[in-house]
């Protein structure tokens, strides 16, 4: 009986807890909400300051995950930290948790900061805080993953073009075999929009433009190297004669490396990989002559960020998705950018 | 002749090695010879069956150190996240971010990163022995806990060595065949020569069925816990070391990833019963070897990867029921009673 009364006690005790959390930031809102239209009514007067006002940014970063977000980590800490006269940049690691982002989002919002950038750590339940930012009248940009939101939430995302990539891909393969050949497939793990994405690029290319390559065979591989080996183990057993590989990411390029090497064919000549990412031991292995291509899917997203970020605060339109500049890169530029590689 | 076959049908191996067998038949027939196929590239066996025994060999010495365990009653969730500890701690020592005193010592990377093992597995025997916590329980703090502190070890990064010595663990050939197949040999050859020729194997039996008779038995029950944890930690950080070498790197956030169930299914295929008591270190091997040709099938047959999961579900219900001796028993009802209605008509 007196357990049960501590539970109900302690219920209560919640529900106002978290009533008050929300009548708190609900005037928070409406005032930045208010601060926004006097700024709009005096369009001079804003022009005149935001030449001398620096540029606030609020960004939620996911955490550490892995080396290509620190990458990026790094890529947008030191753009603020060369254009410090210009950009001041509020930093939030969010240690892989939402709640951590939503807690950091909420807090730019108090702090009026100009525009608000996120890695969203998941898809869903960014719905609320998004409408609290909008309400404050402070554009969000998503970096490098989208939030499965309405359109009209967040001002643009910022991020890759997976079917892009794969396109790219195709080519570059097409251009190390000659545009004739059997081809194999590693593909990431099933229902990654990265997998989905940069299969159907490649595919399409393939299909369109190249019809003397035939893809002979196309498994998953997870996306780790374990796994690319055993699948490309098998691959060159069921399919001796094919002239390339076409991996959905360099761990998995790098796991096939190992595998053709044991079927005593020299990679990077016998068969050649074109793979995506562009991480550190793909480069390695390419400067090895064992890898031929990586298509990049650039992290660091930086300027691009900053440079939208200020539009947004001058009040300029941009696209709903600014696709980031990836790059390739070969075998004959590998030695000269192994030592700039970041990630 | 007949009795010689019926004792060697009655054996717990009997079933997992015609299962085995009937796999490979299956994928022959479905690839036409060429699944058989071995070849010889470089001075080495090449083949998928050599692939099998080569992928297999994690698997198989995982599921010999888990049948000790299961047979005592208990149960090692953590031997995935011990495979990526063994491997962190090995790969980073070899490229020098780790203990950068011992320059890189191959040799030194494997007797720490088995170390390791040791002390996962001394840490899950006191956990159980000790403090007697449910095995599931106390191995699944290691099973969570572990694969952070490899991720600690490696800065969450996956880390690419270069040393020929390290790769021959996976990659190497000694008269043609691969060299996790000698691993595998020498530990399991190890274990059963302890387990049959000592009274080690009654004794874990015996826990098995009921650990206090054991007790009062004069069994030292406790130390032979956690002797048997250590063992399988141990045997981790083996399967960690051939993981490793194969990808030539430490990843950490894969290596060994949900490979508890597979060791467990094949101790499982191998007919041994999980609640503890009887078992079969043999069978578990051929038990890992089937679990492996599953995989091996899927890919030589070119599934699509969205089926791959359900073909594999519906393959080790089929083996299974193949194992289960109540439908062997039903099924042979069926067969039994034709036989005797053709044998009336005869008489």
């Amino acid at each position: 009986m007196k357990k049960k009364l501590v539970g109900v006690l302690l219920s209560v005790s919640m529900v106002v807890a978290s009533l008050a959390g929300c009548g708190s930031a609900a005037p928070q809102a409406a005032e930045n909400a208010k601060t926004e239209t006097r700024v709009a009514d005096e369009p001079t007067a804003k022009a005149d300051s935001a030449a001398s006002e620096k540029l606030v940014v609020g960004f939620a970063q996911i955490g550490q995950e892995s080396g290509w977000r620190d990458a990026e980590t790094m890529s947008i800490q030191t753009y603020a930290e060369e254009h410090a006269d210009t950009v001041e940049l509020k930093f939030a690691d969010a240690q892989q948790k939402q709640e951590n982002q939503i807690k950091a989002i909420k807090s730019f919002i108090e702090q009026d900061v100009d525009v608000i950038g996120l890695a969203p750590v998941v898809e869903t339940g960014w719905d609320q805080v998004f409408a609290e930012a909008q309400d404050a009248g402070i554009p969000i940009i998503l970096l490098d993953r989208t939030a499965d939101v309405d359109e009209s939430l967040y001002a643009t995302f910022i991020g890759s073009d997976f079917i892009e990539e794969g396109k790219e891909a195709a080519k570059q393969m097409a251009e190390l075999i000659g545009g004739k050949g059997k081809i194999v497939e590693l593909e990431g793990t099933v229902g990654a929009s990265a997998a989905t994405d940069r299969k159907t690029g490649f595919d399409q290319e393939i299909a369109a433009s190249y019809p003397d390559i035939e893809i002979v065979a196309s498994q998953t591989g997870d996306f780790t190297r374990a796994q690319g080996k055993e699948v490309m183990e098998s691959f060159l057993k069921s399919n001796p004669d094919i002239v390339g590989v076409y991996a959905h990411n360099d761990d998995m390029a790098l796991g096939a490396i190992e595998a053709i090497k044991e079927a005593g064919l020299k990679p990077g000549e016998d068969i050649v990989t074109v793979s995506v990412d562009g991480v550190k031991g793909i480069f390695e292995a390419m400067v090895a002559g064992e890898a031929n291509c990586t298509v990049e899917c650039n992290p660091l997203l930086g300027p691009l960020f900053f440079e939208t970020a200020a539009k947004l605060k001058a009040g300029e339109s941009v696209e709903k998705w600014v696709k980031s500049v990836d790059g390739v890169f070969t075998q004959d530029v590998a030695a000269d950018v192994i030592d700039s590689r970041a990630y | 002749m007949k009795k010689r076959l019926s004792k060697l049908s009655g054996s717990q191996a009997f079933w997992p090695v015609m299962i085995f067998l009937a796999i490979i038949l299956f994928n022959t027939i479905m690839t036409r010879g060429e699944f058989l196929t071995i070849s010889i590239v470089d001075g080495h066996f090449y083949g998928r069956i050599i692939d099998i025994f080569r992928n297999g060999g994690k698997l198989m010495i995982l599921a010999a150190g888990m049948t000790m365990v299961l047979a005592t009653g208990g149960t090692d969730i953590s031997v995935g996240s011990v495979m990526a500890i063994s491997g962190a701690i090995a790969c980073s020592i070899i490229n020098g971010n780790l203990l950068p005193g011992l320059g890189g010592n191959v040799a030194m990377a494997i007797i720490l990163a088995i170390l390791a093992g040791v002390t996962c597995g001394l840490w899950n025997g006191f956990l159980v022995s000790q403090i007697k916590i449910q095995p599931i329980v106390a191995t699944m703090i290691l099973l969570v806990a572990g694969r952070g502190i490899a991720q600690l070890i490696t800065n969450g990064k996956i880390i690419t060595i270069n040393s020929d010595a390290y790769y021959f663990i996976n990659g190497g050939y000694i008269l043609g065949l691969p060299f996790p197949l000698y691993i595998v040999l020498f530990l399991v050859g190890l274990l059963l020569l302890f387990v049959q020729k000592t009274a080690f194997g009654l004794f874990l039996e015996s826990i098995g069925c009921n650990p206090l008779a054991s007790k009062f038995a004069g069994i030292k029950v406790n130390k032979f816990l956690l002797a048997i944890y250590t063992i399988s930690g141990a045997f981790a950080s083996v399967a960690g070391l051939i993981e490793s070498a194969g990808i030539k790197g430490a990843d950490c956030n894969n290596a060994g990833l949900n490979i508890e169930l597979d060791a467990i299914l094949a101790v499982a295929i191998g007919g041994t019963n999980l609640m503890g008591g009887r078992f079969s270190i043999f069978s578990s091997v051929i038990g890992a070897l089937i679990v492996q040709s599953i995989t091996t099938t899927v890919l030589a047959l070119g599934v699509p990867a969205a089926y791959i999961r359900v073909l594999k579900a519906v393959l080790i219900i089929v083996i299974c029921l193949a194992q289960s001796s109540k439908f062997k028993v039903s099924l042979g009802k069926i067969f039994v009673g034709k036989r005797g209605r053709k044998e009336a008509v005869a008489l």
